[in-house]
């Protein structure tokens, strides 16, 4: 199954060496990895997704514990949570079809972010099906995409629960795929339902 | 502008903060960790560290090769539970480091590695013996650090003094740039202390579970208690000890567990896994309740996990949370130190009546005992396991024994009997050869007032045989024991069990040993009857500097009863049917 971890990591070098290093060892791909700054000073918040057997949830987030630049790990595993993925898509399009991407992106509803006489630049924000129909779109006219960039997943519980407060509650977050450990107020969320 | 009378008045700089140099730094730290005894050796991009040496009161022992450094502060950290420190240069010396690394890792060993490299200024230049020692050592430390500035030397090596010994232990690599070294800055001890320690946030050891737990033995028809390394390493043997009393329940040992449990405590069954006993293990396959204590299951110990113990429910004592449910599905976790978990388990726990149980176990012993080796009458030949026998009977069991990896490490696991930690000194996790000569000079440093054992193997000792001179140059006694058998004797075994009997590149031509530990200096003799083996031993013992026995044993012996790789734990391979014999008279 997919396993998406949310860590706060020590903002230092190798630090994400050793998170990396720690799947390669366990012999588990990474799908999706990003980086970035986070609310907390010095700490970097990444989220991570990765294929393996529902039961390695509890092994890596304890492995990824054991690593003494981490210092929160969430599993999100069946939690109600927001995930977006950004992508870049540079298109060739000249002013004679252009209009007819205009269309496609305002279906999409992705921006138009940079254009030239050749070529035009798409910002899609948005799960990963989303964009996925979007270039697959694109791909029925062969030689349209010229370049593609992914951010890859970012990922956020729902609610104002973040794994900081659930450890300050002392909520069981590695149990949460698990219905019954999951606190009260946390299973109520499951009913919002994704707007989109 | 560094002080020269450190030595004397060596408490001064740890109270008062001093400028100092980052060489003197480093030592300066290390006292202040209570540190006495660093194992190393030299090169460019530690000299600084070296040069300021003099001004400390810490002994250095020079080794001969890095491997053998790393394995000495590992057997001094097994035999003293304190964490034991190496020293390397760059490049060559720090990569000479990584074996011994990686086998303190897998054991769970506390140490601290310290190597030089070259100034910050050319790192990542490919400069002379640049190596990124950090990156190849990240999955075989807890953790590591590359130090680039002086006034990050203390704090680093506080932190990692910290990570060596907190949790489940394990090697720290300090990487120091030789430019750091040089520089200086202010050396304030208490100020470089770490921030205060943090617990795996996984920990767990929940009222329920532990009701769970008492309930779980309360029921139980079959239990057994599995001990391993943890026990020692939580210092917990008084409590597993009273858990196995008050419930009458039978304990088997891990490797790595042998001596956290008397061997001959009357609830000791013995060492379990591919070479226990085949009655140990088929009680395990009949048990209805496994106690794991501080212990992993590895494959070692549970053969094919698919048929391993499947009418046993599991309790898992274990301070590590990625180990649970890792390798078996455990029904209770408690997961914290082994020693705090059983404070809270015992008062749950009540006397139990175990009789039958244990009168099972014993009656499944059946013919073992007779088939044993060691009650062999004397044909004239020489068994590793009379060598063992020996030396157990004859050292009273009270010396802390080093062992190699092969067969003599399994007959001495079967026939030496530990009955406290810390007196068997093996590398169980990673299973490396080399490593008893140094680390038994390691633990002969931290246990000077003991008498120290190497048992090794005729391939296994030439691996680093060089730390002989290192036994000179320190002037230290210990006693080396080589089982003497022509060949790579494990290896050999398994190519005769499951190899066609295809010795290839396993039969081994060596030096005369007794010759070579002449040409040190050192005495020595060789063995080749059981009836000289007392006297010979006795030799050892009495002479005042180190004696090396050369025991030639029989060539093609092998380990029983052992469990085939990949096998189930009752799918063992006997003793070869011997005539029934008697006892031999003097293992009485
Ligand atoms: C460094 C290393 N290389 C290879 C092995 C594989 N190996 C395990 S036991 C063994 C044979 C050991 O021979 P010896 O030291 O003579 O001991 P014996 O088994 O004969 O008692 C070998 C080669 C190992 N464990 N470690
Ligand atoms: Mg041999």
């Amino acid at each position: 199954m997919l396993h998406t971890f949310v860590a706060y990591v020590e903002d230092l070098p190798g630090v994400l060496t050793r998170v990396a290093s720690l799947f390669r060892r366990l012999n588990i791909n990474i799908i999706s990895l990003t980086v970035g700054r986070s609310e907390r000073p010095g700490l970097s918040r990444l989220t991570l997704v990765c294929e393996a057997s529902a039961e390695a949830g509890h092994r890596i987030r304890a492995s990824l514990y054991k690593l003494e630049n981490v210092v929160d790990v969430d599993d999100i595993a069946g939690a109600p949570a927001v995930t977006r993925e950004l992508a870049l898509i540079k298109v060739a399009a000249t002013p004679r079809n252009r209009s007819q991407i205009f269309d496609l992106v305002e279906v999409f509803r992705a921006r138009i972010v940079d254009l030239t006489s050749e070529s035009l630049m798409i910002e899609m924000t948005g799960v990963e099906s989303k964009i996925e129909g979007l270039i697959e779109v694109l791909r029925e006219d062969e030689g349209r995409i010229l370049e593609i960039c992914r951010s890859g997943k970012l990922t956020m519980r729902r609610g104002h629960h973040t794994s900081g407060v659930l450890k300050a509650m002392g909520a069981k977050t590695e149990d949460n795929a698990d219905a019954d450990n999951e606190p009260a107020e946390i299973a109520k969320e499951r009913a919002v339902v994704e707007p989109e | 502008m560094g002080t020269n009378d450190i030595k004397q008045s060596s408490n001064d700089h740890l109270t008062t903060p001093t400028r100092l140099t980052g060489a003197e730094i480093v030592w300066a730290t290390l006292v202040g960790e209570g540190v006495t005894t660093v194992f190393g050796y030299p090169g460019g991009a530690i000299l600084p560290v070296y040069d300021a040496l003099r001004k400390f009161p810490i002994h250095h022992v020079l080794v001969r090769h890095e491997q053998g450094a790393s394995h000495m502060a590992d057997g001094y950290a097994r035999a003293s539970g304190q964490v034991g420190v190496a020293m390397a240069t760059s490049g060559p010396g720090a990569t000479n480091l990584v074996t011994g690394i990686a086998t303190a890792m897998l054991d769970s060993i506390p140490m601290v590695c310290i190597t030089g490299n070259v100034s910050s200024k050319v790192l990542g230049t490919d400069a002379f013996q640049e190596i990124d020692i950090t990156g190849i050592t990240l999955p075989v430390t807890k953790h590591n650090f590359l130090v680039n500035r002086t006034e990050d030397i203390a704090p680093a090596l506080r932190h990692a003094f910290q990570i060596a010994q907190s949790g489940r232990p394990g090697p720290v690599l300090v990487d120091i740039t030789k430019d750091a070294q040089q520089g200086t800055a202010i050396f304030d001890f208490a100020a470089a202390k770490p921030r205060a320690y943090r617990p795996h946030p996984m920990l767990r050891v929940e009222d329920s579970a532990l009701a769970q737990a008492a309930e779980l033995i309360r029921n139980a028809k079959r239990p057994i208690i599995l001990a391993g390394h943890g026990v020692s390493e939580s210092g917990a043997m008084e409590q597993v000890r009273t858990l196995a009393e008050r419930a009458q329940i039978p304990v088997t040992l891990t490797l790595l567990g042998l001596g956290a449990f008397p061997a001959s405590h009357a609830l000791n069954m013995g060492m379990m896994g591919m070479h226990g006993e085949a009655w140990v293990n088929q009680a395990i396959q009949e048990a209805d309740l496994l106690i794991a204590c501080g212990m992993r299951f590895d494959d070692r110990v549970t053969g094919t996990v698919a048929t391993y113990a499947t009418k046993a429910k599991k309790i898992h004592i274990e301070v590590d949370p990625a180990e649970i449910n890792k390798n078996i599905k455990v029904d209770v976790a408690l997961v914290g130190d082994l020693r705090e978990v059983l404070e809270q388990l015992l008062p749950r726990i009540a006397g139990r009546d175990g009789s039958a149980w244990l009168k099972t176990i014993d009656s499944s012993k059946g013919a073992a005992a007779v088939r044993d080796i060691k009650n062999l009458p004397d044909l004239g030949h020489l068994y590793a396991a009379h060598v063992m026998h020996d030396l157990w009977r004859i050292t009273g069991g009270n010396a802390i024994v080093v062992t190699d990896v092969g067969q003599h490490q399994m007959w001495e696991a079967q026939y030496f009997h530990h009955e406290r930690p810390r007196t068997l000194i093996t590398s169980g996790g990673l299973g490396t050869m080399g490593f008893a000569l140094p680390a038994a000079i390691g633990a002969k440093f931290a246990c000077p007032d003991k008498e120290v054992w190497v048992v090794a193997g005729d391939g296994g000792f030439q691996m680093t045989a060089a730390e002989l001179s290192t036994i000179v140059q320190e002037k230290i006694k210990i006693n080396i024991a080589i089982i003497n058998n022509g060949y790579l004797g494990m290896v050999r075994q398994w190519q005769e069990f499951f190899y066609g009997g295809n010795y290839e590149s396993t039969p081994l031509v060596s030096p005369d040993f007794v010759k070579l530990a002449d040409a040190h200096g050192i005495q020595g003799r060789a063995v080749s009857t059981r009836a000289q083996v007392a006297g010979a031993v006795e030799s050892a013992r009495s002479a005042p500097g180190t004696f090396l026995l050369n025991f030639m044993v029989e060539k093609e012996e092998s380990v029983y009863p052992m469990i085939p790789a990949g096998a189930s734990l009752h799918e063992m391979i006997r003793r070869p049917g011997h005539d029934p014999l008697l006892e031999s008279p003097d293992d009485k």
